[in-house]
């Protein structure tokens, strides 16, 4: 571990490990654009962390930048004690990071089931060859991920859906497939772009347990944006607030929430 | 066929079944439950070793005999071997109602004293934490879902299968006073506790002892030739009588099999995949999967549309007499056959109906057309009467002797009466022991030679000797002009429409009758949509101009037919509201089965009655509507009150509006 501090205990009396990843000195620029200002965060083990600003404070960015979708000009990315070189997207998801997308990212056209299975690409050794043929190891191993896979299922209660094309749900459940999408990969890093956006009250509601649940049952280490404070406050452990691509907080809830540099950016400034 | 059913002394408990099953079909299936995926079996001798280790661990935590243990959750093989657990070592079960309010279910179980509770999830987990300040003596929870219960404090708290591995490893310590304890029970002793649910006042828990429970299921076994090789699918509610006869009763005396769904949205998927030989499903779903149907129809070509009818036109007239081996000529026959190839068959199959030996319906009137038309694609739908309080069973309708409007012949042991005033009594081996602390009602339902007031109006056929149910005997009233008023009768026929869900007839002392109507979202919806008629919600769809005009349609052809049957053509609806909300049973507005209560719904829509009467062409209303998760709310709307054309019958004069 980079970091040699044991960690902390949440108020609900879990167990926070060490520094799993950390942001050292980011800073991002599209042509003359500064995304990302020079900010510098870490994320434990086992915690939900939040990320969280205004529209167009850079948290997407910051999330591809996470998941190796954009390289940083300035700064590097620390994960498990090691410096992360410059990597492809799926160089870091083989690394165990796996990420749903703000705006779904799904097959429409095949099965919840067949997608989710898509998920443990990175479990599947054998070969192509092996695989087309149904021969060797491939037949055992399809078994044993489908069996990972209908546990997933199970566990985010879409069991109903799991014959039908992706195309024909509604948008609360496709969020869910995608959930279940990146759980099939056995995570040690889930990234969450937005998972609530867009949902009516139930949906976050079930969506909220879904986190909360994953991050129980399975210890994985979250990383979430979010538009909706409420959800923010209820769900992470620890914030990070940008605004303007500038970390302006960090801290747990009840800090970030008083801090008044994010009151401003949050509600505005009154101009008289 | 080997048959399970060589009556012997020994067999007087349910646990006693358990065991000759577990020696007897030692490798046929005796649960399955979707999980993961597939179904996973188990057998009775693995069923045996599943109860018998929960049993150990339950006298491992402390569980008395004569104790009460509530069993809160859907139907799982777990619930099921926790009642047989818990009758082992002499204690109670009590199924509750998974559904229910905390606060329903805080009553139940401070009235039976329950000390344990073997419950599904973190869901009800919390519902019981919630109210346990108010059960002094109800101390630990046996949880089967683990998610989400991890950081809980686990002093009260038990996993179902480390329970039953706890049990394991205390077998020398319990295993002779389990013996014991399982050697006790007879068929004095009671075998389960269950809840009405009750159209007035609190539920009552009604005693039922193993001599009811085995009698009841030992004949009704033996009137439908049931065997080990059924397959059931358990889904409906566990706290109910009709599951507890069907999925543990005759299940164990048979020695059958009972498949578990994987969830409660997959149930259409399971049943078609298991394809059960032996059936029973409330009015409600048939109608459900009626209307399913032919909204799946509306949306056919026009080559499948006019095969459907074609078919079905033939199979409504001559399906039903070729079940009952009625005459019907060869070239019929031959034309069913055809109908069978194209369209019964591939139907029957996509209901799930494939395999369905025999088929049971009860708790409502079914509407004819619906029941017709499973007759008609040969499925053996039959009807029987029962109640709780009975162990089910009061009457059935034999194979060959099915009718629309009766509800069958006295079932085996059981002896029918009516009384003066039309109320129907029976008395059987199934009759209760008593209503748990309530001395009182029992005396007033159950007289001292043993003969039960069903609370029901109802008069042998003459031709059939079948007995006909008319209404509930306290809702058949009178109207102010002295004409007899039933309202289920006039509610069923409005029913039958797939646009109407549910119907609440008043017009008890008033000089005409009137009506509060639930559409059918599905069926509406479906509407709404192919005719580009747009809606966000219940209310609004229900407020709408057009389908106000299809509902009175509906309620027009009601009264023509009404109009023709001289007893009840007063009854014809004069006055209309279609409500803003679905009836609840969250809300109070209906049981936990899903019946109305008319006393309540009067009082809290009042003022919408008070507007059938007075004359107002629309009222304005707030409602107070309870969430799934107890919270309250509040809508309000603006109704239209609609107005019906009423027939005049031939005969005699109706009272002008």
């Amino acid at each position: 571990m980079l970091d040699a501090s044991e960690g902390y205990t949440t108020e609900d009396g879990r167990k926070i490990g060490g520094v799993v990843m950390e942001m050292k000195n980011i800073t991002l620029r599209f042509g003359g654009v500064m995304a990302i200002k020079d900010i510098s965060f870490d994320i434990r083990e086992g915690e939900i962390r939040a990320i969280i600003g205004p529209n167009g404070a850079g948290k997407s960015s910051m999330l591809n930048v996470i998941s190796g979708f954009y390289h940083p000009q300035e700064g590097e990315v620390w994960y498990q004690g090691k410096k992360r070189p410059s990597m492809k997207p799926y160089e870091v998801a083989q690394q165990g990071i796996a990420r749903t997308f703000q705006n779904i990212a799904l097959f429409e056209g095949m099965s919840v089931l067949d997608n989710v299975m898509t998920g443990r690409l990175r479990q599947m050794k054998s070969g192509l060859f092996a695989q087309a043929l149904w021969m060797g190891k491939a037949e055992a191993e399809e078994v044993e991920n489908r069996e990972f896979v209908e546990k997933i299922i199970d566990f985010l209660e879409i069991q109903h859906i799991r014959k039908t094309p992706v195309s024909r749900l509604p948008y609360g459940l496709k969020k869910r497939v995608e959930l279940a999408r990146a759980l099939a990969a056995e995570p040690s890093i889930l990234l969450l772009d937005e998972p609530m956006a867009g949902m009516n009250v139930e949906e976050k509601e079930d969506m909220s347990r879904f986190v909360l649940d994953v991050n129980d049952e399975f210890g994985t280490t979250t990383v979430l944006i979010e538009h909706d404070m409420g959800v923010v406050m209820d769900l992470s452990d620890r914030v990070v607030v940008m605004d303007y691509g500038e970390k302006i907080g960090d801290g747990t809830p009840s800090e970030v929430r008083s801090n008044q540099a994010v009151i401003d950016a949050y509600l505005g400034v009154s101009h008289d | 066929m080997e048959r399970a059913s060589q009556a012997n002394k020994e067999l007087v408990s349910i646990p006693a079944l358990l065991k000759r099953n577990a020696k007897l079909f030692a490798d046929r299936p005796a649960y399955r439950e979707k999980e993961y995926g597939i179904w996973q079996c188990w057998t009775w001798s693995e069923t045996a070793e599943e109860i018998e280790s929960l049993a150990l661990g339950l006298l491992e935590l402390g569980v008395a005999e004569g104790d009460f243990i509530a069993i809160i959750g859907r139907n799982r093989p777990y619930f099921y071997w926790s009642m047989v657990a818990a009758q082992c070592v002499g204690a109670v079960p009590v199924p509750v109602y998974q559904d229910s309010a905390a606060e329903e279910m805080a009553y139940v179980l401070e009235h039976c004293g329950a000390r344990f509770a073997v419950v599904q999830d973190q869901e009800q987990v919390d519902k019981v934490i919630e109210i346990q300040d108010r059960l002094p003596q109800f101390e630990q929870m046996i949880y089967v879902d683990p998610r989400g219960l991890r950081k809980y404090d686990h002093t009260k708290l038990h996993q179902f299968d480390k329970l039953q591995e706890r049990g394991r490893s205390a077998r020398e310590k319990h295993q002779k006073a389990l013996d014991a304890l399982r050697d006790k029970l007879d068929y004095s002793s009671t075998c389960v506790m269950l809840y009405t649910s009750g159209t007035t006042g609190k539920p009552k828990g009604v005693v039922l002892s193993n001599r009811n429970i085995i009698e009841a299921s030992k004949s009704s076994s033996e009137f439908d030739a049931l065997s080990r090789d059924e397959e059931v699918l358990a889904y409906l509610p566990m706290a109910w009588v009709g599951d507890f006869i069907f999925s543990v009763g005759q299940a164990y005396w048979s020695g059958f099999c009972v498949n578990c769904p994987e969830s409660t949205d997959t149930m259409h998927a399971d049943l078609r995949e298991i394809g059960p030989t032996y059936y029973f499903a409330p009015p409600r779903v048939f109608e459900m999967q009626l209307t399913n149907v032919m909204i799946r129809m509306e949306d056919a070509g026009r080559f499948k549309r006019w095969l459907f009818e074609y078919f079905m036109d033939h199979a409504r007239k001559v399906g039903p007499a070729i079940l009952d081996g009625g005459s019907v000529s060869a070239w019929d026959r031959m034309k069913y056959k055809l109908g069978n190839l194209c369209v019964y068959g591939p139907l029957k199959d996509t209901l799930g109906f494939g395999r369905v030996r025999v088929g049971y319906t009860a708790g409502e009137a079914i509407g004819p057309e619906i029941f017709e038309f499973y007759r008609a694609l040969g499925i053996n739908l039959k009807q029987l009467y029962g109640q709780t309080e009975a162990s089910v069973f009061v009457t059935l309708q034999p194979d060959g002797e099915v009718r629309n409007d009766t509800v069958g012949v006295a079932a085996p042991g059981v002896e029918l009466r009516i009384a003066e005033n039309g109320e129907v009594y029976y008395r059987s081996e199934g009759v209760f022991e008593e209503y748990y602390k309530n001395p009182d009602s029992t005396a007033s339902t159950k007289d001292s030679e043993g003969w039960v007031a069903t609370g029901d109006a109802g008069f042998i056929d003459e031709n059939s000797g079948h007995l006909r149910i008319i209404d509930r005997a306290k809702d058949v009233g009178k109207m102010a002009g002295g004409q007899m008023f039933a309202p289920k009768y006039v509610e069923n026929k409005l029913k039958f429409y797939p646009n109407i869900l549910e119907a609440v007839v008043f017009g008890n002392q008033r000089e005409e009758c009137t009506a509060f109507i639930n559409i059918d979202l599905n069926a509406v919806g479906n509407w709404a949509e192919r005719n580009n008629i747009g809606y966000a919600s219940y209310q609004e769809l229900a407020g709408h101009d057009a389908v106000l005009g299809t509902i009175r349609g509906h309620v027009e052809e009601v009264n023509a037919s009404l109009a023709d049957d001289p007893m009840l053509a007063h009854c014809q609806v004069h006055r209309f509201i279609v409500l803003h909300k679905e009836l609840d049973a969250d809300d109070g507005e209906m049981t936990r089965t899903r019946k109305v209560r008319r006393g309540v719904i009067s009082d809290k829509f009042e003022d919408l009655l008070g507007a059938l009467y007075d004359g107002s062409d629309e009222i304005f209303t707030t409602t107070e509507v309870t969430y799934e998760d107890g919270r309250k709310g509040s809508i309000s709307a603006t109704l239209k009150v609609a107005s019906a054309e009423v027939v005049t019958p031939r005969q005699q004069k109706v009272a002008a509006e």
